[in-house]
């Protein structure tokens, strides 16, 4: 085991070369304690992981002065919202200088359009000088294409020297060759005219290419901010300040940075829960929705666990911190969330196959068509239908929707699970859940709550049940098992007033003993009574066994040595489990559950919540054996589970969706965790995964098709049946729709609302 | 036939010989990593219309620090995909953006733009 290290990032001042930067390395790691020291040059930072028994960052500081350079005082503001404010603002700028271009172009496309069909009204035409006329229209296209449309030939020429092609170099090749034939045109018509043609232009074409292009990336980067807008709401979630009570007991409001481990923080009515902690005083409703997708607020009480960003409703707490910065769950979601978003999707393969080739093969294409045209057209037309073919077959195709297509769905929809408590890992188990069709619960935990709760409250002949139930809680008030605070919960349900006890003793392994309105009460399992000498009353034995027979744990009470009644505890089933599990029962899918309980109790929660098909007595070691037999049948498993026994059922399974309040190890293990501890949180799971893969797969085809019958018609290939020639102008209308389409297709998984019952 | 197209065939094939060999077929610029006293190893990359380097060689177990400095406003390069790792960053503009990873296996690891036409990749030996 390796001593624990603390990691500390300095900015460091002065470097001007890559030299520097080795020299600052080589004087941290020649400081004592420091294991590590890495310095960037480009981001003039170093990373120095340290020992704290023997470095402080105040003599890492000193290690770097001596070196002769300085550091930089960070302001405690670096965090991944501050870094996603940044970029946010960038891309601001980027599309409002991106509109300013797209009007410009757009307002001399409308001049340049009428005044180059000015040659349809042969009046007209007698009238104008036509050299002057498109030396007029050339000084009108200028500007569009060195203002408007400069970055497509920058980024086609960048991605030139770096054997890239991208869709600028398509959109580059296309305008720069009409626009250089119209120059040509322009500039010396008497060549054409020589060879018989009619010197034309093509001003009109290249500025409303243009003009179009720009109007579909103003569209699709308006629509690829919404695509991240989940995330963006779960960062900004984030409290800004802690209220936190200093050793004095003086309350202070700090910024979140620097709320440190261990410090005590004061939460009132109305607040939102700075970080994440454990109360240690107080109680309250929270509202963990943003979190959970839980919409109840949930009781919190001293022990209770309470996380940032959540918010408090009725009553005021304090809580010790036990969690800052990125290892509170807020910023564990964001990351999962991140993380899924980077991932690629199986389904994804053979887009990424065809946008890999795709500039090129379609530069190819369009280089064939225009000599097709050029040796096939009549010689006088010859020249400008292969120029215009050329330019459609460039501007038409779109490699934006294939690579779009699978990403944006992906974006909106990890999003959209997070929103609902449902965290997808990446996007192949996104994939996997959509082809489930068998969903293995394990009972324990999932069906049920998996802690003990009254099922049946028995007095004995002539007791009073109400005045029992007084005297058994008042005991058990006292308590802190687990069954007695069942005992607690079921008397506080049934309004029962609160009593005192007194002389209160815990038998270990047995019960309690505790004396109430001045009588012994006993309470506890059979061995209790029996050692107390106390007998049970043949009805009161047949009631017992009753309860037994029917899996349930008995506790007995005694009052003044004799048998008052029982009460029956057992692991209650939720009440949404049996809607839910008739949900997915409808979306096609076998709900199979097992457990270790006797076939008997296994059958009646199996009746109770309408399974059929069910393993009983499965040993924790037998689970992910349950899930290789049922894929043996050929099954694709989905598997449910919470415990930390669950994980390797959870990993055999095709997918593993590990129910919150789960153990990390489950959700190491799992594809799909939910924050929220009901069965409801599966079906949303599935459901979503269908939606999703459904859009992509609709975008996939869309992507395919488009291009796939686009690029023939624009090289021209239903002219020689029906005369059907495409401009190059509607091309470009054609595949600005197509990206935005796409997308457009993807942001509907935004109006994903999970079925309820 | 007339001579005109026949020149006009004889170049456009040349042409597409041409796309296909430069973009298909001609030499990558290939990178090793530089391993810092620290042993991570450190590239550089500058990303204008492509990744240069564009062919990454790293070694296997160690972690890797890519600097990405986006040298271009143009939003084609804005997002960076490293999907074998689970990785994706928005590249501010005029920025460095490092990425930390840990390659474990050995293999080809293609690295994107948001939309698949930008290409890298990091070869793990
Ligand atoms: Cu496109």
């Amino acid at each position: 085991m390796e001593p624990t290290t603390k990691t500390e990032t300095l900015d460091i001042e002065g470097m001007t070369c890559a030299s520097c930067a080795s020299f600052v390395e080589k004087s941290l790691t020649r400081t004592p304690g420091v294991q590590r020291a890495m310095v960037n040059f480009a981001t003039e930072k170093a990373t120095i992981e340290y020992l704290p028994a023997q470095a402080t960052p105040a003599t890492l500081k000193e290690a770097v002065v001596k070196a002769g350079y300085g550091v930089t005082e960070r302001a405690p503001d670096t965090s991944a919202a501050d870094r996603q404010a940044e970029i946010d603002q960038q891309k601001a700028l980027a599309y409002v200088k991106l509109k300013r271009r797209f009007w410009v172009a757009t307002v001399l496309a409308i001049v340049i359009m009428p005044l180059s069909m000015l040659m349809l009204w042969p009046a007209m035409m007698a009238r104008v000088n036509m050299q002057w006329l498109n030396y007029g229209l050339l000084v009108l296209t200028l500007p569009v294409l060195f203002y408007s449309g400069r970055e497509f030939f920058t980024s086609a020429w960048n991605g030139f020297k770096h054997r890239a092609a991208n869709m600028d170099t398509l959109i580059a090749v296309g305008t720069g060759a009409a626009f250089l034939y119209s120059l040509a045109a322009t500039v010396v018509p008497g060549w054409f005219m020589r060879r018989g043609l009619m010197p034309e232009v093509y001003y009109d074409t290249t500025a409303t290419i243009i003009a179009l292009i720009l109007l579909g990336k103003v569209l699709e980067l308006r629509a690829k901010t919404q695509t991240s807008a989940a995330i963006k709401a779960l960062m900004g979630l984030q409290a800004k300040t802690a209220r936190v009570v200093r050793p004095d007991g003086q309350e202070v409001d700090v910024p979140i940075e620097q709320v440190q481990l261990g410090d005590l923080v004061v939460v009132r009515p109305g607040e939102k829960v700075a970080t994440d902690g454990v109360i240690e005083e107080g109680r309250s409703a929270v509202d963990e929705a943003m979190l959970t997708g839980e919409s109840l607020p949930v009781e919190k009480k001293t022990g209770d666990p309470v996380f940032g960003a959540t918010l408090n409703k009725t009553g005021s707490f304090r809580f010790r911190v036990t969690k800052v910065g990125a290892d509170t769950m807020l910023s564990q979601i964001v990351k999962l969330v991140e993380d899924a978003q980077g991932s690629r999707a199986p389904i994804q393969r053979l887009a990424d196959k065809v946008s890999a080739i795709f500039v090129p093969t379609v530069v190819v294409i369009a280089i064939l068509t225009f000599v097709l045209w050029f040796d096939l057209a009549p010689v006088e037309a010859r020249l400008p239908l292969a120029l215009v073919n050329f330019v459609a077959v460039l501007i038409i195709a779109c490699p934006c929707a294939l690579g779009l297509a699978t990403p944006t769905a992906i974006m909106v929809s990890t999003g959209k699970g997070a929103e609902h408590g449902v965290l997808i890992r990446n996007a192949e188990a996104l994939e996997k859940a959509h082809q489930v069709n068998t969903v293995l619960l394990d009972k324990t935990g999932t069906i049920t709550r998996g802690e003990p709760a009254v099922t049946d409250f028995v007095p004995a002949e002539g007791q009073n049940a109400g005045q029992l139930l007084q005297v058994v809680a008042a005991v058990e008030r006292q308590s802190e098992h687990p069954l007695a605070e069942a005992v607690v919960r079921y008397a506080d349900a049934q309004q029962a007033p609160a009593i005192p006890a007194t002389g209160f003793q815990a038998i270990e392994g047995k019960g309690a003993q505790a004396s109430v309105n001045g009588q012994a009460v006993l309470i506890g399992n059979f061995r209790l009574l029996d050692e107390a000498g106390i007998s049970l009353s043949p009805a009161v034995r047949r009631q017992a066994d009753e309860l037994l027979g029917q899996a349930k744990t008995v506790l007995y009470v005694a009052v003044n040595q004799q048998a008052v009644g029982l009460i029956g505890v057992a692991d209650t089933v939720r009440d949404t489990s049996a809607a839910a599990i008739k949900r997915l029962q409808a979306m096609g899918i076998e709900v199979v559950m097992m457990t270790g309980d006797n076939p008997q109790t296994a059958a009646q929660v199996a009746a109770q919540v309408g399974i059929t098909r069910y393993f009983a007595e499965v040993l924790p070691s037998g689970k992910a054996g349950k899930v290789k037999e049922l894929q043996a049948e050929g099954r694709i498993v989905a598997m449910v589970g919470d415990g930390i026994n669950d994980a390797p059922a959870l990993a055999q399974a095709d997918i593993g969706l590990a129910m919150g309040g789960g153990t990390d190890v489950a959700m190491e293990a799992a594809g799909i965790t939910l924050m929220r501890s009901d069965l409801q949180g599966v079906v949303t799971a599935i459901e979503l995964s269908r939606q999703t893969i459904r859009t992509i797969k609709q975008n996939l085809f869309f992507a395919f098709i488009y291009n796939t019958l686009g690029i023939p018609v624009a090289a021209g290939l239903l002219y020689p049946f029906f005369g059907i020639l495409l401009s190059p102008m509607l091309a470009a209308g054609a595949m600005a729709l197509s990206s935005v389409s796409v997308l457009t297709n993807s942001l509907r998984l935004r109006s994903f609302s999970p079925a309820k019952n | 036939m007339d001579t005109t197209e026949i020149i006009v065939t004889l170049t456009g094939l040349a042409l597409s010989a041409f796309v296909i060999w430069y973009f298909f077929f001609s030499a990558r610029q290939t990178a090793a990593a530089v391993s810092t006293s620290s042993g991570v190893q450190e590239v550089d990359i500058t990303v204008k219309g492509g990744y240069s380097p564009d062919v990454i060689e790293v070694e296997r177990g160690k972690p890797v620090q890519l600097s990405f400095y986006r040298d271009e406003e143009n939003s084609c390069s804005e997002e960076l995909l490293m999907p074998d790792f689970s990785i994706r960053r928005d590249l501010p503009a005029f920025k460095t953006t490092l990425v930390e990873l840990l390659p474990q296996q050995a293999g080809t690891f293609t690295f994107t733009c948001g939309m698949g036409m930008l290409r890298g990749s990091l070869v793990v030996k």
